[in-house]
């Protein structure tokens, strides 16, 4: 049952995608404009046509407005002044005050540099690393291993950060398993999660853990794809092994690659607030406040809201940014992009 | 030589013909190497898992003293019954189900509703609506707006805080409105034929053939609504409507009440060291018990999954 699931998974990335040397997408573009010519051609026809489709779109439509856009016009509060309990958008204008106010404030400087570096591990660790194990377990001829290995290493992807969170403190702590190889080897016990220069090995890691081998489920998907004679052509041609992954199997799962590196990008800014929530504490701020964390204590915690507010607009804008530009050189270069 | 593509673990297809080549030493040499790298992925997952089981049976003595590792030390069950007899626990424990189980019931109605109206080619006005929903993949208001618009609505210390603010995943609507775009445009003409208005196609035609598709979205919506924890920290002061999440959360936190930054001083970490493992084996226990039933349809199905598509 989950295989359809997979399979719409692939679909909506190839949906999302616009992939140049992709001509199913081609003849997709095709059939909808066919499709355009069948189209009602007023409203006032489609409405009277199509009314029950419109109604069951409401329900929804009204989630997106209240509960996705409203927030983003919530986002004027920035730009004013707002009372906790007052009006949600705020009471007065103050301008650019609250953008002037972190401007100068080196801790949000701070957080913003802590929020690149990770951001940034995050993207070189973590996101070729699905791609080395996919490779890798199709590599694999004895099927057992093959199922064993997916089997388990899919298994974090279904746990709560809480938990895993939970799972950090009682494995680095300094009675947990990890400090025990320390003192076997003869070394000191390390609080780690005391120490601010261990901070993003430990964050890092323990999204390795727990996102690495669901990251290979599209990736084995779509090496499946992959047309039997490219290689047999290859082999032809003399290309070893080692040449056929690297001519025929990465270019195959390019696509792929470029639109989950697309939208991992979109993501660079918000980091993993939920997990760095859970494991920082003071004395690791250092190294583990990012933007995202500290917007949360300086609005919710301290209720400065309006400030908040506004490194979080800065944050966002950001996000958008980056994506856009990410999405932009990709169709330059490779010719692959989103939407 | 048998080749690099990887079909052969799929049922539907024939076995790659094998050339008569015997695989070159290098090869060989590869798979060994191979093999003993994917063991060490499967032996790194398992162990802190194995672990936390561990200490969940150890006597706290040897915890403290950094001897238990993947076996219990000083195994007993007071640990389990000290957590168990907590009404709290308890308590959480099943708003945890209550809100998994309302959350996902709304969240699969404006999912499916929307995902089919979506999937509606020719339906006017077709693209803003999902251009309306994949704008917000990319873009979103933040923590601070949300917050207080919740706070606005009165929705604070109420399960609607926890089920609306998420109630649809633009990613499952996708997914969801790709599959519907798979069904054949036939099956719904006939149903119109018959004189079957838009909702009784829907309930009659299309959802029956969608079981699978169903069945997967709301096991996806379940999980990511038990795992949760977030919003109900966010916006729920009262520990009686807590979920289990945050109980484990406050447990890992050294705090009992609603401390607002995540902070884990030593001390507490080794007073509730098996306490926490208790808790976090409980918390898991039902994704544990569904994840073999589930896992064994997706490691073969990803692979036909990928062949139909």
């Amino acid at each position: 049952m989950l295989s359809t699931y997979v399979n719409g998974v692939q679909k909506t990335l190839t949906w999302l995608t616009r992939d140049a040397y992709c001509a199913a997408k081609c003849n997709g573009q095709l059939s909808e404009i066919f499709e355009d010519a069948m189209a009602a051609r007023t409203w006032r026809q489609a409405l009277r046509r199509d009314w029950q489709l419109y109604s069951l779109a409401i329900l929804p439509l009204l989630f997106f407005v209240v509960f996705r856009y409203l927030p983003m016009l919530g986002n004027v509060i920035a730009f004013r002044r707002y009372r906790p309990g007052g009006d949600i958008f705020g009471e007065r204008w103050v301008g650019l005050h609250y953008f002037q106010m972190f401007w100068s404030d080196p801790t949000f400087w701070q957080v913003f540099t802590n929020t690149l570096i990770i951001g940034g591990l995050t993207l070189v660790v973590l996101f070729p690393l699905p791609v080395v194990l996919a490779l890798l377990l199709n590599e694999v001829r004895t099927r057992a291993l093959k199922r064993l290995v997916q089997t388990i290493s899919y298994l974090p992807h279904f746990l709560s950060i809480v938990v895993v969170a939970g799972i950090v403190f009682q494995v680095l702590s300094v009675d947990g398993i990890v400090n025990q190889g320390l003192k076997a080897l003869g070394q000191e016990a390390v609080p780690f999660l005391q120490q601010p220069g261990w901070f993003r090995t430990i964050y890092v890691s323990s999204e390795a853990w727990q996102t690495i081998g669901w990251g290979t489920i599209l990736y084995l998907a779509a090496l499946t794809t992959i047309d039997p004679d490219l290689y047999e052509a290859a082999r032809i041609d003399g290309a070893n092994r080692w040449q056929q992954t690297w001519h025929v199997t990465l270019p195959g799962i390019r696509p792929t690659m470029v639109t989950l590196l697309i939208l991992n990008i979109g993501t660079f800014m918000a980091v993993g607030f939920e997990k760095i929530l859970l494991l920082y504490n003071p004395l690791t701020y250092p190294t583990a406040d990012v933007v995202a964390t500290y917007l949360y204590r300086v609005g919710v915690v301290s209720g400065s809201f309006s400030y908040a507010a506004a490194i979080g607009l800065f944050e966002s804008v950001i996000g958008l940014v980056l994506v856009l530009s990410a999405n932009a050189i990709s169709r330059r270069t490779v010719g692959t992009s989103l939407w | 030589m048998v080749t690099v593509e990887a079909p052969e673990t799929l049922a539907s297809t024939p076995a790659k013909p094998n050339k008569g080549q015997r695989p070159s030493r290098g090869y060989r040499v590869f798979q060994g190497v191979n093999a003993l790298v994917l063991t060490g992925v499967v032996v790194l997952t398992l162990y802190p898992l194995i672990n936390i089981l561990a200490r969940s049976f150890s006597a706290e003595d040897y915890i403290r003293s950094g001897q238990v590792n993947l076996l219990p030390r000083g195994f007993n069950l007071t640990t389990y019954r000290r957590v168990m007899s907590d009404p709290m626990f308890w308590t959480n424990y099943r708003n945890t189900i209550y809100y998994t189980v309302v959350a996902t019931a709304i969240s699969m109605v404006l999912t499916v509703c929307y995902a089919y109206v979506l999937s509606k080619k020719h339906l006017r006005g077709r693209s803003v609506l999902v251009g309306l929903a994949v704008f917000t993949m990319f873009f979103n208001g933040g923590l601070i707006p949300n917050y207080v618009l919740v706070s606005g609505l009165g929705l604070r210390n109420t399960i609607w805080a926890i089920v609306l603010p998420n109630a649809i995943s633009v990613f499952n609507l996708l997914v969801m409105k790709s599959f519907f775009e798979s069904m054949p445009v036939e099956l719904e003409e006939a149903a119109a034929v018959d004189g079957l208005n838009t909702y009784q196609t829907l309930l009659r035609i299309v959802l029956p053939l969608s079981k699978a598709m169903l069945a997967t979205m709301v096991l996806f919506y379940a999980v990511s609504f038990w795992n949760s924890w977030f919003s109900a920290f966010l916006y729920l002061d009262r520990s009686e409507m807590f979920p289990v999440t945050v109980y484990l959360r406050n447990l890992i936190a050294g705090a009992t009440g609603g401390s607002d930054v995540g902070t884990a001083s030593e001390t507490a970490l080794q007073i509730a060291a098996n306490i926490q493992s208790v808790t976090i084996v409980l918390t898991v226990l039902p994704i544990m018990l569904v994840y073999p039933f589930i896992q064994r349809y997706f490691v073969s199905g990803v692979m036909l999954g990928a062949v139909k598509g």
